[in-house]
């Protein structure tokens, strides 16, 4: 079986996408992350910046925030930002 | 003649342009009120994902943080008090503020001097004319708030609390509205800071505003912290802070949404009573007309006739 990741990006007024992916690019404050399956247990505090959520089959979502924080565990992965500025599926 | 039921056809008029307003207020009520709990209902992943971040880092690395340290001496406690913009929501406002006195009241007692944070017309109005001081309010959003609206308060608060000069706050309490149904709201006590980090073993602490330091059953991973576990906390603790506070202006948006539907409900109801009264007090106006103008006419007929004999 491929692993695969469940994120859940979610903004202080609702969810803002949730599924499976393949990886999560994002910036945090030190410089940018990417998260795959199998990644160690994370918890980071996100920047100004990107936040691209590479979905299976394509279907991902790409959001510009102007921060937040994001906590990887056993291949949950948790977006938590506080404002999406802009977001392009 | 006639001038009776003149009067009383004038009121029922002015009842019934009344009860149109009344109804029509609690109609949009009723609408925001179902938007407002949905809103309700949809921060919750946020604040569920915050709350287990924050005790994540709270219970695996046991950071001192300002945030979550009492003050040696508390002297100063801060009060925000959450109120609506507007009337026309049967007592909701004046529970939050006898609720509010209350705590003053105990507050002073302790021996603490206190400073108020207004939220809402209705507070601000309250305060000003009993000439009360406060140190800072907001308006003008307390039906649909917003984040941002609750990250203002939030930062303010803060930056009170962490100030270490006299006279600046040394703990915060928010005295907000809960809404537990449509028919039950009530008024509540919150103590936002010093936060409260304790092992909680059930999930009604949390909601009680401590952070769950570990999920009931549950072991917390290992997390690696980026960049530091300090500078995590630093970063997540100012928006729990908010995320409370929204939490608590979202459910006083609610609580004031579906306290102004009940008390325009039994305005419209008390209108239809009112015109109900007026209509019969109308219909016996114009029959005693009627009976006195028969009476009137008989007696003349019977005037005339006694005349002619």
């Amino acid at each position: 079986m491929v692993s695969q990741l469940e994120v859940q990006l979610v903004d202080s007024d609702e969810i803002v996408w949730t599924g499976a992916a393949q990886m999560v690019r994002a910036r945090s404050i030190d410089g940018d992350l990417g998260i795959m399956p199998g990644h160690t247990p994370l918890l980071a505090i996100l920047g100004e910046g990107e936040v691209v959520v590479k979905g299976i089959d394509a279907a991902g979502v790409t959001v510009t925030v102007d921060g937040g924080f994001l906590s990887v565990d056993r291949d949950q992965v948790r977006i938590v930002v506080d404002r999406v500025l802009t977001r392009s599926a | 003649m006639g001038a009776q039921m003149r009067v009383y056809r004038q009121r029922i008029r002015s009842v019934k342009a009344t009860q149109k307003i009344t109804n029509a207020m609690e109609l949009i009520a009723a609408s925001r009120v179902v938007r407002a709990r949905q809103r309700v209902l949809a921060s919750a992943p946020y604040t569920h994902a915050l709350t287990g971040a924050v005790s994540a880092v709270a219970g695996h690395s046991h950071e001192r943080h300002p945030l979550t340290t009492e003050k040696g001496e508390r002297t100063v406690a801060g009060v925000v008090i959450l109120t609506s913009d507007r009337g026309l929501a049967g007592a909701y406002s004046v529970n939050v503020l006898k609720q509010a006195n209350e705590l003053i009241e105990k507050l002073k007692g302790e021996g603490k001097s206190v400073r108020a944070y207004l939220v809402g017309r209705k507070a601000i109005g309250y305060y000003k004319f009993r000439d009360r001081e406060y140190v800072d309010s907001w308006e003008g959003f307390t039906d649909s708030p917003t984040f941002a609206h609750a990250q203002e308060i939030g930062d303010r608060v803060i930056a009170d609390f962490l100030d270490d000069s006299q006279g600046a706050a040394d703990e915060i309490h928010v005295v907000y509205t809960r809404f537990k149904t449509m028919v039950t709201q009530e008024a509540r006590v919150l103590r936002l800071l010093p936060l409260e980090v304790v092992d909680a073993d059930d999930a009604i602490a949390t909601e009680e505003g401590y952070i769950a330091a570990e999920a009931p059953g549950e072991l917390l991973p290992l997390y690696t912290f980026e960049p530091s576990p300090e500078v995590v906390l630093d970063a997540l603790l100012p928006r729990y802070v908010a995320n409370r506070i929204y939490t608590c202006l979202l459910g006083s948006a609610a609580s004031e949404l579906a306290a102004r539907q009940r008390a325009m409900k039994s305005a419209t109801d008390n209108a239809g009573e009112l015109i109900k009264k007026y209509t019969r007090m109308a219909n016996q106006a114009r029959q005693a007309e009627i009976t006195q103008e028969i009476s009137e006419i008989v007696g003349g007929a019977n005037a005339l006739a006694e005349s002619t004999n």
